[in-house]
């Protein structure tokens, strides 16, 4: 159980949020059309014992992404701000 | 039978006078007894037989480590196995019972088992129950089962109640021993926000069970004053009678308060127990320490126990286990077993001590350098075999024997998250080590500060340090501080005869050295070979002597052999603590449609659809089965007019600048060029090129469409949209909303749907066919300025309007259009008839859309437009997804009474029916009252070329196979003329 400091709500727990994957994968452009680049993006993702910048989605809260520092070993989290805007 | 073994003092109430039942027979006890303490006051040694021997046992302990005293407590639906005698505060009027036998607990016939051990040691189960395969589940399981196992489930509806609740603090306390009320008294004074939880329903740990002073008062004196301060101050909680059972992330603590456990039913509108989440900006874990025993032969006779629970029983509860009582140990604390007994008149029959160079005991026939090393007596224990210290062996006669090996802390929950316990040489134990969970320290006798002193002062200490308190510590009582000085002693080997290491599971030093010889030599093979440490206990008096005796075998020290962790829970959680008020009915909300009392009132069938309840039909008198119902309803739309609430359908509103853009990214068909006043059909595709969802969306406005996403969907299509707008393409001027709740919306269908809605629909707004064409929507107001909104889609087929209403609105809207429909003959249908007619129109659903098919096999590969970006269209071109031949077809039966199955799969007409030959499956069927015929929908290898063609729809599963005929999925009216008319 995470608590996770939402910028618009304050702390809340993990539960009203879902998890959304790694946050520093980014949308290749419509005219991108080297395949390994889409499969990549679609399908590949690391599985790190340490940081992670993660997406959650606070879905019972204010519905923002959020993009979150945490560290799969420890469970710590770090900074976290809304997706939409850059960091 | 009176209580041959109570003594005088004691904290309990000899004034109040408690019936209880164990077993059948009658017995009294008094206030502040446990059942234990009540059983052995009455002179009951024997409560309970071992799980794997059936060998006859009796209390270990005075506490929740305990191992062999479990009963099943209570009756009927109340009944509750594997309670821990130790724990269960008595009350008049209690039922236990004994279990794990067959017969009576004196004479169990399962007690063969003990004669069979020599067949029965570790791995036992894997090595016989081997072969033949087919024998596992049928033969071998239940054999295993009505052998092994504890209690008895009562199998019946808990009649309690259960309850959660969260709790915010400062500083958590976990243990309300000497150094827990230390703490809390000192955190408490400073004004912090406290929370003090113990397990026992009376706080001060051992200072209820020793007879040391602390400054002018007794232990328990201080204790009881300290818990008074603490209960007059607004902010601290206790919690008595509450186990903290588990260390989670970022400080998050659960723990089980047994609210009502201690009377025979939870009074009126009270929970049985409440499952607390506790937020702690720190926790001080001040949990004391566990006794461990030494394993000799025989070591588990009923009356063979822990000595400083006999030192409990004596003291707190003013009992004594037996009339004529041995003592054996390994350190200074055991020898205070017999002081303290001595003192309330208790027959002290001698002192083993393990160690030559103890100080010797004044007044005790103190043997030391001396050993237990086996005991007789097949109910209970009469005597022991003492080898002293010459080598010559001595019996002696007594009819209990306290035991101590020394102490270990309780460092359970600091294994919670990271951490990993760290060996003492000087304890000769484990201590708390690695990281701890968040915001978390240890005092006391949990952090190996085993003195009263010791643990008052680190108490005081951490908790000053963990709120950051300047100052000085309130002062604390003088008390004693005398180490224990253990001198490692783990077990007793001599004879052949079984020495018991985890008596919860019957493992014994023998089965410890049999997984050694047979190469499970790491702690965690140990561990599961021989399930030591497995029990409901988690071996709490067991695991480090294993450890231990696993480093002998081993030739290693102790830390270089393992480390024993453990995970949440604590202690053993009644499932329904979990639960709370989430089973039944309530186990998950449920979701109402606005027509679902009006539904209710016409007889409707309803069904779980997500979190909806939706009417399933509406049966009608004379009507004997649901199909009766169904094609009634079916025949009535496709006829005159029917009316269905799709009120579950997802709404969302998107509104924004860049609205028309953001819909053109999100559906895979072209939205930017949709006049206002026009609803499109949309697909979904997920990034990987696979069809998400469908739905329509409308523009109400340059600005402002409505989409529409399927039941099923609603939620996920909302996260998904939410995380475009927000990841992908934050610069678009976009907001999103869910309005799923706000409006009622219901579709009218059938050929006298417009003239059925022309009556409502208030007259300045035109409907006619020239005016609001297929696939036009509109703001409207209907029955005399309510505002609408008006969509003309069709799920159907059939001339369909699909219209909303506020949702406060949507039960007058039902009754108005049934009323007003009733010159058309109007028909209710539920999502039986919804999906009759929709498969009959060819119309893909959830069976089709279950993320496992394409465009291209939904028959839309041509909707993917090249000429935008839209998610997934660059990924449905990739060569895996091209290749797929499966195409939307439909297939009705050749013989108008077989029935198509959903679930079939195609075969060629004379090939064998299996998974090399498939050439398709039926996602969907139905009985199709129109065409007379049973019909389904579904993907088929090239099956927009093979119209025509006879294959059969294999169902082995039923032993059931039907010829069908390919057809277009478009069964009713494949050029829709009737929507358009």
């Amino acid at each position: 159980m995470l608590r996770i400091n939402c910028p618009v709500c304050g702390t809340r727990d993990e539960t009203e949020f879902t998890y959304g994957g790694d946050a520093t994968v980014v949308r290749p452009a419509m005219d991108e059309t080297r395949a390994q680049l889409w499969l990549d993006y679609v399908f590949n993702r690391d599985n790190p014992r340490g940081p992670h910048t993660e997406y959650w989605h606070h879905v019972q809260g204010c519905r923002q992404w959020l993009v979150m520092e945490r560290n799969t070993l420890t469970h710590e989290v770090g900074e976290c701000h809304l997706a939409k805007e850059a960091c | 039978m009176s209580q041959v073994n109570r003594l005088s003092g004691g904290l309990v109430d000899r004034e109040t006078a408690l019936d209880f039942s164990f077993d059948g027979k009658r017995y009294q006890g008094v206030a502040g007894d446990t059942l234990a303490s009540a059983l052995l006051a009455n002179g009951v040694r024997l409560m309970g037989r071992s799980f794997k021997y059936h060998r006859p046992r009796g209390v270990l302990s005075a506490g929740s480590e305990e191992p062999n005293a479990l009963v099943e407590l209570r009756d009927g639906a109340r009944r509750e196995p594997n309670t821990r005698a130790t724990c269960v505060e008595l009350y008049d009027g209690l039922l236990a019972n004994s279990q794990n036998r067959i017969g009576s607990l004196r004479f169990d016939a399962m007690a063969v088992n003990d004669l069979l051990s020599p067949f029965l040691a570790a791995g036992f189960y894997y090595k016989t129950f081997m072969w033949p395969r087919a024998f596992w589940e049928k033969v071998y399981e239940p054999i295993i089962r009505n052998a092994a196992g504890l209690g008895r489930l009562s199998k019946q509806e808990d009649p309690d109640s259960y309850d959660k609740g969260f709790l915010h603090c400062d500083l958590l306390i976990v243990g309300a021993g000497p150094a827990g009320l230390a703490a809390a008294l000192t955190a408490g004074r400073s004004g912090k926000r406290v929370i003090l939880a113990d397990e026992d329903f009376r706080m001060g740990g051992r200072l209820n069970c020793e007879t040391f002073a602390l400054g002018d008062q007794s232990g328990a004196d201080w204790a009881a004053a300290t818990v008074a301060e603490l209960t007059g101050m607004d902010n601290v909680r206790l919690l008595p009678r509450t186990t903290v059972l588990g260390a989670f992330d970022h400080g998050i603590y659960a723990a089980v308060e047994r609210v009502s456990d201690h009377l025979t039913q939870p009074a009126a509108n009270r929970v049985r127990q409440t499952l607390w989440r506790i937020y702690a900006s720190r926790t001080l874990l001040t949990a004391g320490a566990t006794e461990r025993p030494v394993a000799f032969e025989n070591n588990d006779r009923p009356g063979i126990m822990l000595a400083g629970a006999m030192r409990s029983y004596a003291n707190r509860w003013a009992v004594t286990p037996g009339q004529k009582v041995a003592v054996f140990t390994n350190n200074d604390d055991g020898l205070r077993t017999a002081v303290d007994l001595a003192a309330k008149g208790v027959t002290i029959a001698a002192v083993i001590d393990s160690r030559k160079d103890a100080t010797p005991l004044e007044g005790f026939n103190h043997l030391r350098g001396a050993l237990v090393v086996n005991s007789r007596g097949r109910l209970g224990l009469r005597e022991i075999s003492v080898r002293l210290a010459d080598g010559s062996l001595h019996k002696i006669a007594c009819d209990a024997l306290g035991v101590s090996g020394g102490w270990n802390p309780n460092v359970q929950l600091t294994c919670h998250q990271r951490g990993r316990p760290v060996w003492d040489d000087t304890l000769a134990a484990f201590v708390p080590g690695g990281s701890l969970p968040t915001g978390m320290s240890v005092a006391g006798a949990a952090m190996g500060d085993m003195t009263t002193t010791g643990a008052l002062v680190s108490g005081a200490r951490a908790a000053m340090e963990a709120l950051e308190l300047s100052g000085s510590a309130p002062d604390m009582p003088q008390a004693e501080d005398a180490p224990c000085s253990p001198t490692p002693l783990w077990f007793v080997s001599e004879g052949k005869g079984r020495a018991w290491v985890d008596l919860q599971n019957d493992v014994t030093v023998k089965d410890v050295k049999l997984s050694h010889q047979e190469g499970f030599v790491s702690v965690e093979h140990l561990k599961r070979y021989t399930t030591l440490g497995m029990a409901t206990d988690q071996g709490k008096t067991s695991n480090v002597t294993a450890l231990a005796v696993m480093a002998e075998l081993t030739g290693k020290t102790i830390p270089e052999t393992g480390t024993t962790i453990f995970r949440p829970p604590y202690t053993p959680v009644a499932i329904g603590a979990f639960a709370g008020r989430s089973s039944g009915k309530d186990f998950r909300p449920t979701r109402l449609t606005p027509s679902h009392k009006w539904a209710g009132e016409q007889g409707a069938e309803f069904v779980e659809v997500g979190a909806w309840l939706r009417a399933q039909w509406f049966p009608k008198a004379g009507e004997s089965s649901w199909r009766q119902s169904v094609d009634r309803e079916v025949l009535a739309v496709r006829k005159s007019v029917g009316v269905c609430d799709v009120t579950t359908l997802g709404k969302i509103d998107v509104q924004g600048a860049d609205a028309a853009t953001f819909l053109n990214r999100i559906y895979c068909n072209g939205f930017a060029k949709l006049a206002v006043g026009k609803v499109r059909y949309g697909l979904m595709l997920r990034e990987d090129g696979m069809a998400m969802d469908d739905g329509t969306a409308a523009r109400m406005a340059e600005d402002h469409f409505v989409v529409t996403t399927t039941t099923a969907n609603a939620v996920g299509i909302s996260r998904h949209m939410e995380f475009a707008r927000q990841c992908l393409w934050p610069d678009l001027d976009v907001t999103l909303i869910s309005t799923t709740e706000a409006w009622a919306q219901y579709a009218v269908a059938g050929p006298n749907a417009r003239k059925l809605l022309q009556k409502i629909v208030d007259p300045e707004f035109d409907i006619s066919n020239e005016a609001f064409p297929f696939m036009g929507c509109g703001e409207i107001t209907v029955c005399g300025g309510l505002r609408a909104r008006l969509f003309r889609i069709s799920f159907s087929g059939e001339l369909a309007f699909e219209l909303a209403v506020p949702t406060q609105y949507g039960d007058a809207l039902i009754r108005r259009l049934m009323a007003e429909g009733e010159e058309f003959d109007v028909v209710a249908y539920g999502t039986e008839t919804l999906g009759v007619l929709r498969i009959e129109k060819g119309h893909a659903a959830g069976n089709e859309l279950n993320g496992q098919t394409s465009a291209l096999n939904l028959g839309m590969g041509r909707m993917v437009s090249k000429k935008k970006d839209s998610i997934g269209s660059i990924l449905s071109e990739r060569e895996g997804m091209t290749a797929d031949r499966h195409r939307f077809v439909g297939f009705k039966a050749v013989n108008a009474g077989d029935a198509v199955v959903a679930g079939a799969h195609l075969m060629n007409k004379g090939s064998v029916e299996n998974a090399a030959n498939d050439q398709g499956w039926v996602s969907s069927a139905a009985y199709s009252p129109v065409l007379g015929s049973s019909i389904g929908i579904g993907f088929l290898v090239d099956g927009d070329t093979r119209l025509g063609e006879i294959m059969v729809a294999a169902n082995p599963l039923e032993g059931s196979s039907v010829n069908v005929e390919v057809v277009s999925a478009h069964f009713v009216d494949p050029d829709g003329e009737r929507l358009r008319g």
